[in-house]
Parts: structure tokens; C-alpha cells; sequence
């Protein structure tokens, strides 16, 4: 199962996955969220992504969402269910708390099955075929190439200042030590960028996008789109009529 | 500085895509294609620059460079930071797509103004304390009106979310002046060693004219 949704046409999971969450994002009811949850659990059942990645993500999401549940239950008006001295939580307070943090988890799990295990490359072009600007797709694509060379530089600045004894601390000495070596970087991003450029130019560059891939659009993609269309259809109906319990 | 998806109401969602496309769509048209590689690699560094932990006081914080750059590739900062915001959005799930378009803009502006600003001040005060100045306050610039216009849309989409959005205010104070201290020591150091890469944002220039070197 999980090998049948990653061979689905990238264009296809990424234009459901951007609907979708578009969906959610929006709903304001709680049978909404629920369903958009149910569904992006369904889903990421159905993918099985590496856990470790999953965990990631979660983390990412719930560590904000954290903060705002530290703030928003007491500063929200509304009607008092709990106070302790100053600080009072109201209704509104936590059903707004709770149904954000419904929407920020459903819309994880959403993106998280349907677009783990895509590479930057087959992004790209999955991007550009969706109609996305040329020059949008260059950065895109020279970014996810780059950032782990870039990376790698910048390792090896910080590996070269340890052996000579620097000390991260918080004074003016470190902020100037990082600043120069974040200048240092830029400057050799920049050098790398011009032998990138030059090499380009050799090959004929125009700065016209000729995608190389090979999507092929099969019956089983239209299936998917159509699925995932009717669930969308079925989140808007649960939003705005209440659904099946209406 | 960014919002995680369903947090923000429709219409702060909305008006931030709105505003959010038409700055990329006028950044791409400023950035041509002797610029791609420039701004795309040097966008990939920024992405790098960002993870980098910097001590203030007792704990430590990251960078967010927006000032930084602006002041490096002006108007194409827009796209620069939309498709940054892609690949985290894929990679890490920070943000998200339907939250693009307000992160983008409330970034994309605040490295816009902070490159005007940068320039204004160097023209308004010439001299290398004038220039010290300048990327100053395009480093700090950049970081405040990110955490303002944040503020605004969690404040604009509930009010209960205003008192959280001033905390996040007063959160970046530090990360402000210590952002503004770094920038003016990068762009220094830029100035001795690369002076080409602060020429490339004025509008006019065509970095990748600039005469070849070694390696």
C-alpha cells in the first residue's frame, strides 16, 4: 500500500495535498477538523512513513502549538470555567486552542503522507508542470541542490575555528567570529555561483526550464485525484451543513 | 518567524497570499536569468545561515537574516524566501503551504524594506561610519518588522492570539540588536572582500558580466 501511494503522479498527490489543506485550514467547525484529522491519519496509514521523519514533523508542529496553548486559553475573552488568582481560562480560550491545534496536526499528517519520499528534483518539475513561474522553480531546484554543499562549507568553517579554540559564548568576540564566517560563506556561495553560471553557459543556458522527466498520467492517478476530490467535497458539506450528523 | 498551519483565520490567509504573490511575481521580474544561479545559491546559504545558533544572554537563538538579505539581493529576496519556505515547508513541516503567502510576505517585505532602508541611510550619511550604520539598521530593521508584521496577523486573525503576538514582540528586542551587530560585520567584511556582491542589488547591474577569476 504504502508503495502504491508513493507511485501515484507527484502532480497529483501535491495539488490534492495543497487542497486539502486549504480545506482544513480554513474550516472553522469541529466536525471539520475531526474529519480532516480522521482523514490525514487514514492517509498517512495508508503511506506508513518513516517514523523517524514522522516524529520530526510532529515535534515541529506541536512545539508551537504548545506555545499557544500556554497563552491563548487565559488571554482569550469569554466566559470563566477556571481561574487561579489572576489568571482565568476561558471556554472560548480553549476551543479556539483546541481547534487549532486539530487543524495544525490534520494538515501535518495531510502533507506528510503525500509528500514523504519526494525528492527536490521531482518536486520541481511536478511544480513547474503545475503551472509554477520558471524563474520560481530555478531557485527552488539550485536551493535543494546547494544547501547541503553549502552546509558541508559551513562545517568545515566551524571545524576550522574549534581547532583554534573558538568558544561560542555570548560577547562580542563570538557575534564577530560568526559574523565573519557567515560572510565568509556568502562570499564563497557567491564564488560558487558564478563557476555554476559560467559552467551553465557553456551548456547552452538560456534560463528557459526543459523538464527531462517523465510523468506519466494513468487511470489509477485520475482514481487518486477523484478520491481525494470527494473527501474534500465531503470536508466542505461537514463544514458548512454539519455533515452526517446535521 | 513563522506560524503553523491553522492557526491564522481565512481572511489573514488570503490577503497574505494575495500580497505575498504579487511581491514574488515582481521580485521574478526584476531577477533575470544571469541572476538565477546568484540568488539561488546565495538563497541556499541564508538557509544554511539560519541554523546557526548565536548565544544572547543565557540561551541562545537563531538567525533570520532577512535584513541580511535584502541587503544582498533587493527585490528577489520575495522569490528567494518563497521557495525557501517551500523546501522547509517539505522538509521539516515548519510553516506550510497554506500559511506560504503570509510568511512569505511578512519576510519578503520586511528584507525588502530593510534593503531600502540600508540604501537610503548609506546615501543620506557617506563614510564608513555612515556604512556601519546603514547595516545596522538594515539587520535590526529586518528582524522588527518580521516580528511586527507577525504580530499583526495573529492579532489580526483573533484577539485573543494579541497577547501572544506582543510576547513574541518583546522576545525579538534581543535578537534585534544582536541580529543588527551581526549583519554590520558581514556586510563589512562583504564590502572588503566582494564589493561586487553589494553592487548586484541596485537594480541597473548585471553581476554576471563581472570579469572572471582563478579557480
Amino acid at each position: 500500500m504504502a508503495a502504491q501511494l508513493q507511485s501515484i503522479d507527484p502532480r497529483a498527490r501535491l495539488a490534492t495535498a495543497a487542497l486539502l489543506s486549504v480545506c482544513v485550514a480554513v474550516a472553522q467547525t469541529l466536525s471539520a477538523c475531526l474529519a480532516g484529522l480522521a482523514l490525514g491519519l487514514a492517509l498517512l496509514a495508508a503511506a506508513r512513513p518513516a517514523l523517524r521523519e514522522l516524529g520530526r514533523r510532529a515535534c515541529a508542529v506541536n512545539i508551537f502549538l504548545l506555545f499557544l496553548w500556554c497563552v491563548t486559553p487565559w488571554t482569550t475573552p469569554g466566559n470563566v470555567v477556571w481561574s487561579l488568582g489572576p489568571i482565568a481560562v476561558t471556554g472560548e480560550g480553549l476551543w479556539l486552542s483546541l481547534l487549532v491545534s486539530l487543524k495544525a496536526n490534520a494538515i501535518c499528517a495531510i502533507f506528510t503522507a503525500l509528500t514523504a519520499g519526494m525528492d527536490i528534483a521531482t518536486l520541481g518539475h511536478a511544480l513547474r508542470r503545475l503551472g509554477c513561474p520558471q524563474g520560481l522553480t530555478w531557485l527552488l531546484l539550485f536551493m535543494g541542490r546547494y544547501i547541503h554543499v553549502i552546509h558541508d562549507e559551513w562545517h568545515a568553517l566551524m571545524t576550522a575555528a574549534r581547532l583554534r579554540c573558538f568558544v561560542p559564548k555570548s560577547n562580542a568576540h563570538t557575534w564577530r567570529t560568526l559574523a565573519t564566517l557567515l560572510g565568509l560563506l556568502l562570499v564563497r556561495s557567491h564564488d560558487r555561483a558564478r563557476r555554476v553560471h559560467e559552467a551553465m553557459l557553456l551548456r547552452c543556458f538560456t534560463g528557459s526550464f526543459r523538464p527531462l522527466d517523465s510523468f506519466v498520467w494513468r487511470g489509477r492517478d485520475t482514481a487518486f485525484s477523484a478520491v481525494l476530490l470527494i473527501c474534500a467535497a465531503f470536508l466542505i458539506w461537514t463544514e458548512l451543513y454539519g455533515g452526517p450528523h446535521a | 518567524m513563522h506560524i503553523a498551519e491553522g492557526v491564522l483565520s481565512p481572511a489573514v490567509l488570503g490577503a497574505g497570499a494575495v500580497l505575498g504573490a504579487a511581491g514574488v511575481a515582481w521580485g521574478l521580474r526584476r531577477m533575470d536569468a544571469g541572476r538565477i544561479m546568484e540568488v539561488g545559491i546565495l538563497s541556499a546559504a541564508f538557509f544554511v545561515g539560519s541554523l546557526i545558533h548565536v548565544p544572547i544572554g543565557v540561551t541562545s537563538a537563531h538567525l533570520l537574516l532577512t535584513g541580511l538579505l535584502g541587503v544582498l539581493i533587493g527585490w528577489a529576496a520575495f522569490p528567494a524566501i518563497l521557495a525557501a519556505l517551500l523546501l522547509q515547508a517539505l522538509l521539516f513541516q515548519y510553516g506550510g503551504l497554506t500559511t506560504l503567502g503570509v510568511n512569505t510576505f511578512t519576510m519578503g517585505s520586511s528584507a525588502v524594506l530593510a534593503w531600502y532602508a540600508w540604501r537610503g541611510i548609506r546615501r543620506l550619511w557617506p563614510g564608513p561610519a555612515g556604512e556601519k550604520f546603514a547595516a545596522f539598521c538594515g539587520g535590526a530593521l529586518g528582524v522588527a518588522l518580521s516580528a511586527l508584521l507577525t504580530a499583526c496577523a495573529l492579532a489580526f486573525t483573533n484577539e485573543g492570539f494579541a497577547t501572544a503576538a506582543k510576547l513574541l514582540l518583546l522576545a525579538h528586542l534581543p535578537v534585534m540588536a544582536a541580529e543588527g551587530f551581526i549583519t554590520m560585520i558581514t556586510v563589512g567584511f562583504i564590502a572588503r572582500v566582494r564589493p561586487e556582491m553589494l553592487a548586484s542589488s541596485k537594480p541597473a547591474s548585471r553581476p554576471g558580466a563581472s570579469s572572471p577569476k582563478e579557480d
